[in-house]
């Protein structure tokens, strides 16, 4: 169920620099599964589009639901300005989200890489005792703390300054993890070297595209990836991320 | 109060429809609109065959609007009667089919194809999408073509012809005569102005296509003008767009002289935005005690 409404702060912080933390009081939490986002709009008119941006963790009891983004531009800095009690426009939840059910019983790696760190908390609730490897630029680890609690975390910093210096692939590596399933989130090359070190292995990833996005309903066509095989919409090689992604079997797209 | 409008002997609820491109084929905005409400669907573009469209990125933000080159993706006519006319066929809303090609024969194609489907009350001939490289804008920034081809259609075709006019030409009027002298039971404008975004940071283009199709409020002032020009040119109902995002935009339009108006990359912010708009034209002839939409229509001259 999708639905654009007006939702109420809870509150929010800045965790690391630049990071911004909310709690929005909304009853899509209803729907929200891991691995979907909302559409968060400014209300400045001169920058009129949706910003999609992940569900971080979902607290069905509260009502609640947490985003975790990074101040981009125009759109996320009128974000951060936000305090508890303000409005925001949101529209939601949107996409598939991670197959949870894929990982029962399995071993499972779930790979975060930098402002794609946040939809990982939900997965990693959800699958518990999981293995999580998270990259960072610095020694900020935002949401490191929140993810230890559901499982064992590994830490990548690109600046060397924790844990092991390098990406998710390093760390990996490194610490000699394996798996029988990878869900991911990050930048596309750590996306790019997942779906290769999955097919190499003969494992299953699951990674989370990102596209710039006018509707966030499936109606523009704005936002597409690649397909392997022809898309059930258009019926050419290009499927909607908003609406039929943004989480992929790697192993279908072409990026 | 009557919001009845008719264009081509063709009668419509109310003047409110949605522009090609934004509203898919309706479905995908059927969660938030109630489609029985509008006037009209009008689908995203829809060629012989499937088309694959451009490379992404395809859309972007730009002040008051966006800029999209999303190249007419889509799955081809077969597809699109198979699956999207009997979706639209639940509601009681009117149809009307976008329709785009890359020759004269790749329009006439799926114009014969829309000819067996009585549920499709209008065609709107697209020749003016800026993203795509060949045919399409060509058929519509030249005066000489687009009367060949709007004539060409009209032979073919069993449903009224709506074309769909450029606003990236030196004189609309000229256009709009050429269709009506051609044939056109009426006229649909504006379509996207070209434009473009450039990255400081990366110092790259922000769409792949490098160019792409201005939409939004920031281009409503130079919409109206030119429905307003046309209207004064042209004797054929005019269907009026560009940036409408309220009843008060919309009011405009009509005041302008369009008969009925479609509501585009305004979806993509406010997806209650058309069901409003109707709304709000019935509030308005409330106010000012207008009992027939028509009432309204090229009211400023
Ligand atoms: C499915 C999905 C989930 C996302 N989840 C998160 C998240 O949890 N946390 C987070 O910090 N960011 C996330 N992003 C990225 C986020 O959408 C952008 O950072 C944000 O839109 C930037 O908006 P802005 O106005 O601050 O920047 P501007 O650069 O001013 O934005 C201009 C336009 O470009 C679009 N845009 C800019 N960057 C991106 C981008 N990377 N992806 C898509 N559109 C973009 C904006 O939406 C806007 O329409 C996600 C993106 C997608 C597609
Ligand atoms: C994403 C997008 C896709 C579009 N696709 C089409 C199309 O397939 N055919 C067409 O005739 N016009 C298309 N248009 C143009 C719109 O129908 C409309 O003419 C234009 O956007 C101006 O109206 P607006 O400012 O309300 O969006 C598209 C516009 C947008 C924003
Ligand atoms: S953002 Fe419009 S189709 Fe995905």
């Amino acid at each position: 169920m999708k639905q654009k409404q007006t939702a109420r702060v809870i509150s929010q912080q800045e965790i690391a620099p630049g990071i911004y933390d909310m709690w929005i009081a909304t009853d899509l939490v209803d729907f929200a599964k891991a691995g979907q986002f909302i559409c968060v709009y400014p209300k400045d008119k001169s920058t009129l589009l949706p910003r999609p941006i992940s569900i971080c963790e979902v607290d069905v009891a509260q009502k609640a639901l947490r985003i975790v983004y990074r101040v981009a531009g125009a759109g996320t800095k009128e974000f951060s300005s936000y305090v508890a009690g303000d409005s925001i426009d949101i529209m939601g939840t949107i996409g598939n989200g991670f197959p949870v059910e894929e990982g029962i019983g399995k071993k499972v790696l779930l790979m975060g890489g930098g402002i794609g760190v946040p939809p990982i908390l939900e997965l990693a609730k959800q699958m518990k005792q999981a293995q999580v490897v998270v990259g960072y630029r610095d020694s900020n680890l935002f949401l490191k703390e929140d993810l230890a609690k559901y499982g064992e975390v590994y830490v990548a910093c690109e600046d060397g300054s924790a844990g092991v210096k390098g990406n998710v692939m390093d760390a990996i590596a490194q610490e000699c993890l394996e798996a029988d399933v990878i869900y991911a989130c990050g930048p596309m090359p750590m996306l790019r070297a997942i779906k290769k070190y999955a097919e190499e292995k003969g494992i299953k990833a699951y990674i989370s595209l990102e596209e710039r996005m006018a509707c966030g309903v499936g109606a523009c066509l704005g936002c597409v990836v690649k397909t392997k095989e022809i898309d059930h919409h258009s019926h050419v090689h290009n499927a909607r991320i908003c609406t039929d992604g943004p989480v992929y079997d790697a192993e279908t797209v072409e990026i | 109060m009557n919001t009845q409008v008719t264009l081509a002997g063709v009668t419509f609820k109310n003047p409110v429809m949605t522009a090609s491109g934004t509203f898919g084929s309706g479905m995908e905005y059927s969660e938030f609109v109630d489609l029985n409400r509008l006037g009209a669907v009008v689908t995203k573009g829809v060629a012989n065959v499937p088309w694959p469209g451009n490379p992404t990125p395809r859309v972007a933000e730009v002040y008051g609007g966006m800029l999209n080159a999303i190249g007419l993706q889509n799955p081809g006519i077969d597809v699109f009667m198979e699956r999207d006319i009997p979706f639209l066929k639940q509601y009681d809303t009117k149809i009307i089919v976008n329709v785009c090609g890359k020759t004269v024969e790749d329009y006439v194609d799926v114009v014969e194809r829309l000819g067996d489907e009585p549920a499709v009350s209008m065609l709107e001939i697209n020749v003016s999408c800026p993203n795509v490289k060949e045919g399409a804008i060509a058929f519509g920034q030249k005066a000489d073509a687009l009367y060949n081809i709007t004539q060409e259609i009209k032979k073919h075709a069993k449903q009224p012809v709506i074309m769909k006019l450029s606003p990236n030409v030196t004189d609309i009027t000229e256009m709009a005569r050429a269709a009506e002298a051609a044939g056109a039971d009426a006229l649909s404008l504006i379509n996207t102005i070209t434009g473009m975004k450039i990255d400081v940071h990366k110092r790259k283009f922000v769409i792949a296509n490098k160019t792409g199709g201005m939409s939004g409020p920031a281009i409503k002032p130079v919409a109206v003008r030119m429905v307003y020009q046309t209207a004064q040119a042209v004797k054929i109902p005019i269907i009026g767009m560009g940036g409408i995002a309220t009843a008060e935009d919309a009011i405009e339009f009509l005041l302008a002289g369009a008969s009925a108006i479609s509501v585009g990359a305004m979806n993509f912010v406010n997806p209650y935005a058309t069901m409003e708009i109707e709304a709000g034209i019935r509030a308005y002839m409330e106010q000012y005690k207008i009992e027939n939409v028509t009432d309204l229509i090229g009211a400023v001259s």
